[in-house]
């Protein structure tokens, strides 16, 4: 189990230390900072001075090491572009980007399960039959699109719901939360329905398959044979046991709706951290972009790792395994 | 029928794009600026001459259409090709040799997978964009774009190819390449890559839809393709600004262009495969 849960975590810090290198080596290519600070006149004793005390002097592992610590502790630097700590920038970024993407992830349970559930149980209603054609355009159509066609419709056509930003917030501390106010409400709808259209179709077919599949098995006609309701059947005994893959598959897919939140972010100019990504690809603003590489890749490795170390709490069969593996 | 008759009207019209467009839009010589935010030909204030209308530099929609779809083939196809081999060479090399190196590709691999391809693009060109000179840009672009979304995607192939690979190189004939003498890299090449091949095929025509997306989305980001020489995914994001304002043709009908083009390359995909495969039949 320890030697396990050590190589796992290894290789974790493994990965973020890459991820670190190649956001250390971005700043290689900004151009000359003693420069930058001093100007053209500087006298050579000057630059040497300050060559010291910024610490380019020292090689370039001390250098990384020096930036990872500063990393650690949440320190990437100022950005470029807006001359504020990128820290700061994120921080004020979090918030919308994770109530985006919760939204999102509660939209697609709060529909996939019971539409899951309901193409299940009555599989050839009509019904059933629209949810699973929808779904499979869900799944083909590139998200900017689906967002592009929402704003169309919602937003163009009808005019029922804002196209773009977050509406009016409110600020918690430092939380600012768009979810108390009617037009930060209404702003998040069709951003949430384009983000979180993909991971609904995908839980609603999965809901499905596991459904179909418990439905066959020996203690569900065991529980008919008992003459319980069909309801308390399918409720109580088939779904309880169709949400463990569901729930693992939920779990991983944060990760992912985060990743794609840069799309959705972009079409709806939601003020999160995926805009903030890609205004700072395209006026190369390197600090914003090194930050936002650790904190995605730091975002999947605990998330993986959390699963990976559950499934192994879980699941006898992956020590046995190991073990047998082992000898 | 009416599948393949889509098909070939959709790739057809992207591959031939110079020759059967109504026009050359990107020819500023034969622009009528005046002619911009013409709307579609059937409805009012639109004319036969621009059959889906005009943008705002009076570029006509239909044949911008038709060259951004060749642009994005030949991106999508491009960038196959490159994760095909990429991921079939390395996953040739695991399998054949094995030991540390077959530990070290498939342990990059797994980590890859753990992360979305499409993130994986996006930040491999968004930090290829920041690192090579700003002057460049525009002519770079696309190769940048298709190294990108080829390296996102060859651990499917690597996985694959090496699963065979380790299957066929205990076969005899693999045995008798050894004993005659032949080398590694030519019993690698010449002996195994052959037997492992069919599979890859199935999945690169699986993968071309995706990387067709993957480039549109990259280039609606603002990360892709350069306006001057638009794929679907820029003209779907250069339209975009358009659609408050009411001129909804000239994002809508990219956008269609690219449900259509994806649907017909999966129509493609699923003919090529059952064509391939003598089994299926």
């Amino acid at each position: 189990m320890l030697a396990f849960v050590l190589r796992r975590v290894a290789q974790a810090v493994l990965v973020m230390l890459t991820v670190g290198l190649i956001a250390f080596s971005l700043f290689t290519f900004v151009g000359d900072p003693v420069l930058f600070m001093l100007g053209q006149d500087a006298t050579p004793e000057d630059r040497v001075r300050v060559t010291k005390l910024l610490g380019l002097d020292q090689p370039f592992y001390v250098q990384y090491a020096n930036f990872v610590g500063r990393a650690l502790q949440g320190d990437f630097g100022l950005s470029l572009r807006q001359v504020r700590p990128v820290s700061k920038l994120f921080v004020e970024r979090l918030p919308a980007t994770l109530e985006l993407s919760f939204a999102a992830a509660f939209l697609a349970l709060a529909a996939g399960i019971p539409m899951g559930v309901y193409t299940a149980l009555r599989r050839n209603s009509w019904l059933a039959q629209v949810f699973l054609t929808v779904s499979l355009i869900g799944v083909s159509l590139p998200t900017f699109l689906i967002g592009i066609l929402l704003i169309l419709v919602f937003a163009v056509v009808l005019g029922w719901l804002p196209s773009f930003g977050r509406g009016d917030t409110i600020a918690i501390g430092w939380w600012t939360t768009g979810l108390l106010t009617a037009s930060g409400l209404k702003s998040l709808i069709l951003p949430a329905i384009t983000l979180g259209l993909f991971q609904m179709t995908l839980i609603m077919r999965l809901v499905r398959s596991e459904m179909l599949e418990v439905l066959r098995t020996d203690y569900i006609k065991f529980a008919r044979a008992r003459g319980l309701s069909d309801r308390s059947v399918h409720f109580r005994h088939a779904l309880k046991n169709t949400l463990v893959p569901v729930i693992t598959i939920a779990g991983l897919q944060l990760g992912a709706i985060i990743a794609f939140a840069i799309i959705t972010e972009t079409v709806f100019q939601w003020p999160g951290m995926g805009l903030l990504f890609i205004q700072s690809v395209t006026v190369a603003d390197i600090p914003v972009m090194a930050a936002y590489l650790c904190l995605i890749a730091l975002f999947f490795v605990v998330i993986n790792l959390v699963v990976d170390l559950l499934y192994y709490a879980v699941d006898p069969r992956l020590r046995v395994d190991r073990a047998a593996a082992a000898h | 029928m009416l599948a393949a008759l889509l098909t070939v009207v959709c790739v057809g019209g992207a591959v031939f794009a110079p020759w059967v467009a109504p026009h050359n839009p990107f020819d500023s010589g034969t622009l009528v600026l005046t002619d911009g935010f013409t709307p579609p030909a059937w409805t009012a204030g639109g004319t036969s001459r621009y059959l889906l209308g005009t943008d705002d530099q009076g570029r006509d929609i239909l044949s911008t259409i038709m060259y951004g779809a060749r642009i994005s083939l030949a991106v999508g196809v491009a960038s196959v090709l490159f994760s095909m081999v990429l991921g079939v060479g390395l996953g040739l090399i695991a399998g054949y040799v094995g030991g540390r190196l077959d530990a070290f590709i498939m342990r990059i691999a797994d980590i890859q997978l753990s992360f979305p391809p499409i993130l994986i693009a996006l930040l491999i060109d968004g930090v290829a964009r920041v690192v090579l000179p700003r002057e460049s840009h525009d002519q770079i672009a696309i190769y940048v774009l298709i190294l990108a979304i080829g390296v996102s995607s060859w651990v499917q192939y690597a996985r694959t190819v090496r699963g065979s690979t380790l299957v066929e190189r205990g076969k005899e004939y693999v045995q008798a390449a050894r004993v005659i003498g032949r080398g590694q890299a030519s019993i690698m090449f010449h002996h195994v890559l052959p037997n492992v091949l069919s599979p890859v095929l199935v999945i690169a025509t699986i993968h071309l839809a995706t990387a067709i997306i993957t480039e549109a989305t990259l280039s609606f980001l603002g990360v892709g393709v350069p306006a001057t020489q638009p794929s679907l995914g820029t003209l779907i994001r250069v339209g975009n600004d358009f659609l408050l304002s009411g001129e909804w043709w000239i994002t809508v009908f990219p956008g269609a262009a690219l449900i259509i083009l994806v649907l017909s390359v999966n129509l493609l995909g699923d003919w090529l495969r059952d064509a391939l495969n003598p089994k299926l039949r």
